[in-house]
């Protein structure tokens, strides 16, 4: 199964590379599309889900969409699998926890990943590491116009393309990014820079939290209009916004290593000290003390970390990718498990960090 | 997904308009109905419940208002009834879940959506990238897009529904006409690639 293989890589887009990866943590592009013969997936009954998801596999199968694509089954996957997954960010919590016929196609760098049957009947995601929307927009251009030619796509002249909830329609493309912006949530200054953001319509929400809950200082900025605007207005407004929350969170770096210099640097010793050191520990504490630990690698106050580790980390200390990191061993907590695997992976002994680290 | 106010799985999703902002709500089916009957300015006034005494209507009057139908509950009513001629989604399963059935809706409830999508987006028009492939040439009238593809959700209900009262003359016709319509709009691309398979 190639879910093992992924297992001990992580995706291109954690490698820690690419325009202000020490802010922008991942660009991410995706558009909505649904094929006009068949309803909507919430209408669709069980017969229709399974044409649909036939139809765009084997279709999808037979184009060259500029990256050869490994087909998931999602709807025959165990649930630790589907987890596992939806940590990667290959496919939706949604689209996990769904019934029915569904499937991702994925690259093996894992920036090219097609859900099948999630909200709408496909979901077309390009994420690169990095400040790098525009190299994820004509990525996704490309498969997308592959598609076009094999399959009828719902659309309308003046609605555009046709999706399952009005929120979609027209261009059906969200465009993110996610940002890592801990010293504007130390210095206070987070709720304030958000408030400007939804006045000029972007939305602002945590990564990893359950709900709005940020955890770990991660934050996604997204579009939240689709229609109205060409997909290049709406690439171009949230690529406009980086820079300036970039200046910002630089700005507080800036701040905190002036100021408060002996603070911040307490502060980041003590995260690296217990992550290096801890019995157990939380998924939540982890993130939260993996992102101080981050902070302090780009501010030079850690010498001997890779942020292309941090990154993983925080992929790699998520339940289902500790769980099948460790195999069959069912007798130990997650937070006895997680902690084991921190400290062996800080002790430098660790084959996996090495092998991520390419 | 979970429920916003308990631990049950949200089977309820709600779009919520209010001052040109989308919120979504996610709720259980219990919550749902707390939360829908004290939309509809009914007696829920459970505390604790999103926008609790915010007054009468504070939700559904703003869908409402944004649907362009009158504020009265018989209007409401008569809308919730209407129902899509392809997938059968009535206006008021489109309501409770923020989902729609199929493309026709579209078509099926573009007054009612038009001023709805234009207070999410602030736009009514879609100026960004078109298939480019033209709905094929005798498939249907350019205007509607792929509405005659569609069709063929309704025709294949109809096909159900004759074969189930054993009517196999309608259910021969309707397998027919969705044939055609599927020959004809079969992307020349999809064409060559099923007949070398
Ligand atoms: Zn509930
Ligand atoms: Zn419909």
């Amino acid at each position: 199964m190639r879910l093992d293989t992924l297992t001990n890589s992580i995706g291109e887009w954690l490698r820690g590379t690419g325009p202000d990866s020490d802010i922008v943590m991942s660009s991410r592009v995706r558009l909505a599309r649904n094929l006009a013969q068949f309803p909507f997936v919430s209408r669709a009954t069980e017969q229709d889900r399974a044409d649909t998801e036939r139809v765009l596999r084997e279709r999808i199968a037979a184009v060259p969409v500029g990256r050869e694509l490994d087909y998931i089954d999602v709807g025959h996957l165990a649930e630790i699998d589907r987890r596992f997954l939806v940590e990667r960010q290959l496919i939706s919590r949604e689209h996990a926890d769904a019934q029915g016929a569904r499937g991702v196609a994925i690259d093996r760098l894992e920036q090219v990943s097609l859900m099948i049957n999630e909200e709408d009947h496909l979901r077309i995601q390009c994420m690169h590491s990095g400040l790098d929307l525009h190299g994820a927009w004509e990525q996704i251009k490309v498969v997308d116009d592959q598609i076009e030619r094999v399959v009828s796509y719902a659309f309308h002249p003046r609605w555009g393309y046709l999706t399952a909830c009005p929120t979609n329609v027209g261009t059906g493309i969200r465009v993110s990014v996610m940002l890592h912006l801990p010293a504007l949530v130390i210095t206070r200054q987070i709720d304030k820079v958000f408030r400007s953001l939804h006045k000029i319509s972007l939305a602002v929400r945590g990564l990893y939290g359950e709900g709005s809950q940020a955890m770990g200082d991660f934050y996604q900025i997204s579009n939240q209009t689709t229609l109205g605007r060409t997909e290049d207005e709406l690439v171009q407004q949230v690529a406009d916004v980086v820079p300036v929350l970039i200046d910002y969170e630089r700005r507080a770096r800036d701040f905190l290593v002036r100021e408060t210099q002996q603070n911040v640097h307490d502060q980041v010793s003590r995260a690296y000290g217990i992550l290096r050191t801890a019995q157990t520990i939380s998924n939540e504490e982890t993130m939260q003390l993996l992102s101080r630990v981050r902070m302090g690698v780009l501010l030079g106050l850690i010498g001997d970390v890779k942020l292309s580790d941090i990154n993983s980390l925080l992929i790699r200390t998520q339940p289902a990718h500790l769980q099948k990191l460790r195999g069959g061993d069912e007798d130990s907590s997650d937070d006895i498990e997680r902690a084991r695997y921190l400290r062996h992976h800080f002790e430098g002994g660790d084959s996996q960090s090495r092998a991520s680290a390419n | 997904m979970k429920c916003q106010q308990c631990d049950n799985p949200a089977v309820f999703h709600i779009t919520e308009l209010e001052a040109g902002n989308v919120r979504e709500v996610h709720l259980c089916e219990e919550h749902a109905r707390v939360y829908l009957n004290q939309s509809e300015g009914g007696e829920g006034g459970d505390s604790g419940d999103p926008g609790a005494g915010e007054g009468k209507g504070s939700k559904g009057g703003t869908l409402a208002g944004s649907l362009g139908v009158g504020q009265t509950a018989e209007d409401l009513a008569i809308l919730d009834k209407r129902c899509c001629d392809m997938c059968g989604i009535t206006f008021f399963e489109f309501r409770n879940q923020g989902r729609l059935g199929c493309p026709h809706d579209y078509l099926q409830f573009e007054k009612e959506l038009d001023p709805l999508i234009a207070n999410i987006h602030g736009a009514t028009e879609h100026t960004g990238r078109r298939p480019s492939r033209p709905v094929p040439a005798g498939a249907g009238d350019a205007g509607s897009g792929t509405d005659g593809l569609t069709a063929i959700i309704g025709l294949r209900r109809g096909m159900k529904e004759a074969i189930s009262r054993e009517d196999y003359e309608s259910a021969k016709d309707a397998r027919d006409a969705i044939r055609a319509i599927e020959d004809a709009w079969m992307p020349p691309a999809a064409k060559a690639g099923e007949e070398n398979a």
